[in-house]
């Protein structure tokens, strides 16, 4: 039987090699180009965990992830490019004010369920990313915002792939421990029960709708943190890095790695951040190996990597006979 | 305790319940009985806030509570379980038990995200009760299973220790015995004694007409969307226009 401690003792032996290994990827390629890549596996890991609490644990569909994260990025890049606010001060305003934007909407939306949440979603992602390319003055339009600085703390500005990689892994690996927190507290076995039977949620008093907004302005809030900490690094932005197809890939990544699994939705976000990498000689049939193993993933390993891969090498194991076959 | 009056429920042209009224006495045992079709779950459904009726009232302990949202009655002291069990089939016993203290907690998102002092002692709190429940029906040992995974018995009783974590004051099970053989809806029998004894007011639905006539102190009789009676046990077998609506002469 797991006691409290032993189940915090049991997150920890996880979460500390895996922090540890984060921290000390750097040291095998300093510089390299791969550490510009795992730069954008810590802001898509960001996005994903974002999106797993809303997917994963709460069972609610959004196809509007990237506005979000789109929001974040520009609410920023404006604020200090053009506004000449300190980039930190702006992160912070921005996310608050793209958290109160998705408590407003979250209560009309999140009354919708299945395929017409994932519309209404949808459609708020292309209203924003409509008014990213149109106000032209603000935005910049199709051919971005420039000139966005970095952020510095002290005396140490964040303008190289190695201190930007600390930088938002610092973060990111953060959001990692207050997530496995939350969904192993009171409001995630809150969230997992709305996915699992909304009306028993209802019954043992849990307040459903309220919940399920509080958990996607949550997800918005750290997809708008993820926006800023891009914009920061790129010190560039352009509409097509937020469009239908960006949210469509972040639901991939949560479904890839493993619905329900904060650990998860780091090996779907780095799968699907490294692939296009490696799959570049392919050249123009890298899409094609893409889909291949979309589909090869949702049949053979519904369950995610986080869940699969374990299962493989089980498997594995079995057939060569180093474990014997343990009944279920 | 409870006390429904005058509820009707139209669904389209289709009456399913006309002008329904009765009172669930507190600590009894009250039993809601009749044919298929004859409306019982209709009505459960609307004393407990998942339908909202056509027409007719609900009071709960005096306070008018129609039209009040399962979430909360719930707070209330008003809980329920289904026909078809709904458990939350991914999360393990224990995590089941503890989403029914979930009233009883207070912890957000930022007390659960950073883990506060108070936090950690509410969830070892709500994590105690939640094992006094699963010895309450005894089912501690299942208490890392995954409930999806339960046998349909053990999925009903995790089901009433889930209520029972609300500590409600009235608790209302749809068919408590569906899908049980003999010897396992002889242990609810007993369990919902249990419940009674714990001083809590119980109101079944029930087709299983020998441990309804067993353990309920008052029973009410729907046929067609109507009460056809409402009486003890032995009342009710003696009454004829029961047998004849059972019997199918009605």
């Amino acid at each position: 039987m797991m006691d409290k401690r032993s189940l915090l003792k049991h997150e920890a032996v996880k979460f500390i090699p895996f922090a540890l290994l984060i921290l000390a990827l750097p040291m095998a390629f300093r510089e390299g180009y791969l550490l510009n890549v795992f730069v954008f596996v810590g802001i898509h890991t960001l996005l994903a965990v974002a999106l797993n609490l809303l997917l994963g644990y709460a069972g609610q569909i959004s196809l509007g992830q990237a506005a979000f994260f789109g929001l974040g990025a520009y609410g920023s890049g404006i604020l200090t490019a053009t506004h000449g606010l300190n980039p930190w001060l702006a992160m912070v305003l921005v996310a608050a004010a793209v958290g109160v934007l998705a408590f407003l909407i979250g209560f009309p939306i999140l009354k919708l369920k299945g395929h017409y949440l994932a519309m209404a979603t949808l459609g708020f992602g292309i209203i924003v990313y409509i008014v990213f390319n149109e106000a032209v003055d603000v935005t910049g339009g199709p051919s971005g915002l420039s000139g966005i600085p970095n952020l510095a703390v002290g005396g140490i500005t964040f303008d190289s792939d190695f201190k930007n990689y600390y930088l938002i892994w610092g973060i990111t690996l953060l959001t990692i421990l207050l997530s496995l927190n939350l969904v192993n507290s009171r409001i995630g076995r809150g969230l997992r029960a709305i996915h699992d039977s909304e009306v028993a949620a209802r019954v043992m008093g849990v307040n459903v709708r309220l919940l399920k907004v509080q958990i996607f302005a949550l997800s918005a809030v750290i997809s708008s943190v993820a926006g800023s900490l891009y914009a920061y690094t790129m010190t560039f932005v352009s509409p097509t890095s937020f469009g239908f197809n960006f949210s469509v890939e972040l639901v991939t990544m949560v479904i890839i790695g493993g619905l329900g699994s904060i650990y998860g939705s780091f090996l779907g976000a780095a799968l699907l951040t490294l692939l296009p990498e490696f799959l570049r000689a392919f050249q123009d049939y890298d899409i094609v190996v893409y889909g291949f193993l979309l589909i090869f993933m949702t049949m053979y390993m519904p369950g995610g990597l986080v869940r699969g891969i374990p299962a493989l090498v089980g498997r594995i194991a079995e057939r060569i006979g180093i474990r014997k076959k343990v009944d279920a | 305790m409870l006390e429904v009056q005058g509820i009707t429920q139209r669904f389209g042209g289709v009456t399913a319940l006309e002008d329904v009224s009765f009172r669930v006495a507190e600590g009894a045992i009250t039993g809601i009985i009749g044919p298929n079709g004859a409306g019982k779950t209709t009505l459960f459904n609307i004393v407990t806030g998942i339908y909202t009726p056509t027409g007719g009232t609900v009071h709960l302990q005096g306070k008018n509570v129609t039209r009040f949202a399962p979430e909360r009655l719930a707070t209330l002291g008003m809980v329920r379980t289904f026909q078809n069990i709904e458990l939350f089939g991914k999360m393990t016993v224990l995590e089941n038990v503890m989403v029914g203290l979930h009233t009883k907690g207070k912890s957000g998102i930022l007390a659960s995200s950073l883990r506060l002092p108070w936090q950690v002692a509410e969830e070892r709190r709500m994590r105690e009760r939640a094992f006094h429940w699963l010895e309450f029906t005894g089912i501690t040992d299942l208490a890392d299973t995954e409930a999806g995974n339960l046998p349909f018995g053990k999925g009903r009783l995790l089901e009433t220790a889930r209520a029972m974590a609300l500590e409600p004051k009235v608790i209302l099970m749809d068919e408590p015995a569906a899908g049980l053989n003999s010897r396992e809806t002889l242990e609810l029998a007993r369990l919902i004694q249990k419940i009674r004894e714990s001083g809590i007011t119980v109101a079944l639905v029930e087709h299983d007409m020998e441990l309804v006539m067993d353990i309920c102190d008052a029973i009410v009789v729907l046929n067609l969307g109507r009460k056809l009676a409402e009486g003890t046990p032995r009342e009710i077998q003696e009454n004829s226009e029961v047998i004849s609506a059972y019997l199918g002469e009605g």
